[in-house]
């Protein structure tokens, strides 16, 4: 475990990309005593709080076979539900990647009146409990709205809560990267003669790749499995504004367990599809630079 | 990001954990004042749903007065019925237990942690009661006065998931019953509760999130119980409700486990005398024993009146041969009949 942990670790001190196979893969052991100890702690705490309950999710889902897996699935509520997350959760990934950018842009290289202000309430959404985000949510943007858009009730309402609770993520994501972004590296490649739109994506983009690709993963992520947010404005309608965890919560407070963990089961492995193929992009892109 | 600004969200984020997880959990001191229980002092844990928490606690005052509920102090959690049924048999610790739908104590049964004889009560195992009843907006504009009214064309519902709520289930199959003793067959309901499923426009997670969201707008009718209508109407929310002709009593379990406190037993006798049914009362609940003196309840329709007998009051066993019975027919996640209509009408609309 050490060995295929410590190998795949991207780390400063790399192993070299042309070295031999055969030394890559010998076992050997340069951890320290304090990083072995840190290492233990490490993988210690991620399986108690991630890899043990995931592997409890799938093993409950895969306990009674395919069968009524694959009942689940093409249970026509449950699949229209699962259609509906994954693709307002895909359009919020999108938005997000957008809009985060631009927002973490204006946080970093503009001054403006308000901006500690701005850059303190975009972490609201993480702290508010998400139960009072939907009511907030529902009397802003429901029958009642004050401004007169009403979308409750609707997939426009599915959209509206999970941008809502995965706004922070690529901004926090990309901030941090874009601090540290010379903006005398884009001056640079502006006076080789670089046109504006060159020095983005060939400067800019490929330096902001890994962190936007990271903010989007977990947008996805968050925004699959939320429930507090949108259960009082979505409706929870069937085959019309049903998100998955309402399906699971259906199962199980119907006593099924099985098949309440093959949904969360069929959305982890999207999940992870998704943080994957993010991450083959971003190293496309990065690469380009 | 200074450093500071992020040691400020941490604080921020711990802060809000630790109002979430004692908002789970509180313990009541007894009225001896005492946090920790005195010496000898009895501690009973109380698991329940969340509606009756203010009943109880009413009754846990009256109860300290009696020389058999003296120096017992409280350990009580309150949240939705099945996850707290579920908790319980996980293994939270509880003493007595009080839900909203039968069904809650029978998975407690069947977790060993419930004797099978926790119906054989004067009250077969009920603590409080309700009925279904027929909430709508301020001056009734739409002019509800029954069921049905409700599948007219400009009328929209709001009720809780009958999927993801299982006490919602009461309002659907009181929907049901009326169908059934009008149109006198299954196929009458059937197509009534079609109907009235293609006027829903919201199915929120729970009692409470309905009547939250029918609080903001959303719907002109809202299926509820009597007792949380009151309870709206109590804390100044601007509705008013309707109890049908027919309709279903809802009835709530209460239970002692195998391996409580010997007081817990003491105490589910006492909430079943009249003493503690009045403050239930109080709260917009129907007792379940006769004999209580019903006052005024504040919030109801008629508070000099406020309990009035409906036309024909259907219960779950006599009607629908008790939930064992019922979930399986109306809510199976596959055959169930209000499932498929439930899917029916999302497809055409």
């Amino acid at each position: 475990m050490t060995d295929s942990l410590e190998t795949s670790t991207p780390g400063p001190d790399r192993t070299p990309r042309f070295r031999p196979r055969a030394v890559r893969s010998r076992p050997r052991s340069t951890l320290t005593k304090s990083s072995g100890l840190a290492l233990g702690i490490a993988v210690l705490w991620f399986s108690i709080l991630v890899l043990i309950p995931l592997a409890v999710v799938v093993g409950t889902a895969l306990a009674g076979g395919f069968g009524p897996f694959l009942s689940t699935l093409t249970n026509a509520q449950t699949f229209a539900a699962i259609l509906l997350t994954l693709g307002e959760a895909a359009l919020v990934t999108v938005v997000n990647v957008v809009i985060g950018t631009i927002i973490a842009w204006v946080l970093v290289r503009d001054k403006f009146p308000g901006k500690r202000l701005l850059e303190i309430i975009i972490d609201v959404p993480f702290a508010l409990p998400t139960i009072v985000a939907g009511l907030v949510l529902l009397g802003l943007y429901g029958p009642r709205s004050p401004i007169g858009i009403d979308v409750a009730n609707t997939r426009a309402a599915v959209f509206l809560a999970f941008a809502f609770v995965t706004l922070p993520f690529v901004v926090r994501a990309v901030q941090p990267v874009l601090e540290e972004l010379d903006p005398e590296v884009e001056q640079a490649a502006r006076s080789l003669g670089a046109s504006g739109r060159q020095t983005l994506t060939r400067v800019v983009l490929p330096a902001l790749a890994p962190a936007i690709a990271a903010g989007a993963a977990l947008s996805f992520a968050r925004a699959v499995s939320e429930y507090g947010s949108l259960v009082l404005i979505s409706g929870n309608l069937a085959l019309r504004t049903e998100v998955t965890s309402v399906r699971i919560l259906t199962y199980i407070e119907g006593g099924q367990g099985a098949q309440a963990a093959a949904v969360a089961t069929v959305i982890l492995i999207v999940a992870l599809l998704v943080i994957v193929a993010l991450d083959v992009l971003q190293r496309r892109i990065a690469r380009r630079g | 990001m200074s450093i500071r600004m992020r040691a400020g969200r941490l604080a921020g984020a711990a802060a809000v954990a630790a109002m979430m997880l004692s908002a789970c959990t509180a313990t009541v001191d007894s009225p001896q004042g005492a946090g920790a229980p005195a010496d000898g002092g009895d501690v009973l844990n109380l698991v329940g749903y969340a509606v009756p928490k203010a009943g109880n606690n009413a009754v846990q005052k009256l109860w300290a007065e009696t020389d058999e509920g003296a120096g017992v102090s409280w350990v009580e959690s309150y949240g939705a019925s099945g996850d707290q049924s579920r908790a319980v048999e996980a293994g939270l610790k509880a003493d007595y237990v009080h839900f909203s739908l039968e069904g809650d104590v029978t998975r407690l049964v069947k977790a060993g942690l419930v004797d099978e004889s926790w119906k054989d009560g004067p009250t077969g195992g009920i603590v409080t009661s309700s009925l279904v009843v027929i909430a709508v907006r301020e001056g009734n504009p739409k002019n509800i006065q029954g069921w049905d009214d409700l599948i007219k064309d400009d009328v929209t519902i709001v009720t809780p998931n009958p999927g993801s709520s299982g006490a919602a289930r009461w309002n659907i199959l009181a929907a049901w019953a009326h169908a059934q003793e009008k149109g006198g067959s299954e196929q009458a309901a059937i197509d009534f509760t079609t109907k009235l499923f293609n006027n829903i426009v919201a199915l929120p997670g729970s009692g409470r999130d309905a009547t939250s969201a029918f609080l903001a707008g959303t719907g002109d009718v809202l299926l509820s119980y009597e007792n949380e209508t009151i309870l709206a109407r109590q804390n100044g929310e601007k509705l008013e409700y309707i109890v049908p002709d027919v309709t279903l009593r809802i009835d709530n379990p209460g239970a002692v486990l195998k391996d409580a406190n010997p007081k817990a037993k003491a105490w589910l006798d006492f909430v079943l005398t009249q003493q503690a049914q009045a403050e239930f009362v109080k709260l917009g609940f129907r007792p379940v024993i006769d004999g209580v003196e019903i006052g005024e309840v504040e919030g109801a329709n008629d508070p000099s009146n406020p309990f009035p007998t409906p036309g024909t009051l259907v219960t779950i066993n006599d009607y629908f041969g008790g939930w064992d019975a019922a979930n399986p027919k109306f809510f199976d996640e596959e055959n169930g009949i209000i499932t498929k209509i439930q899917v029916e009408t999302g497809k055409s609309s």
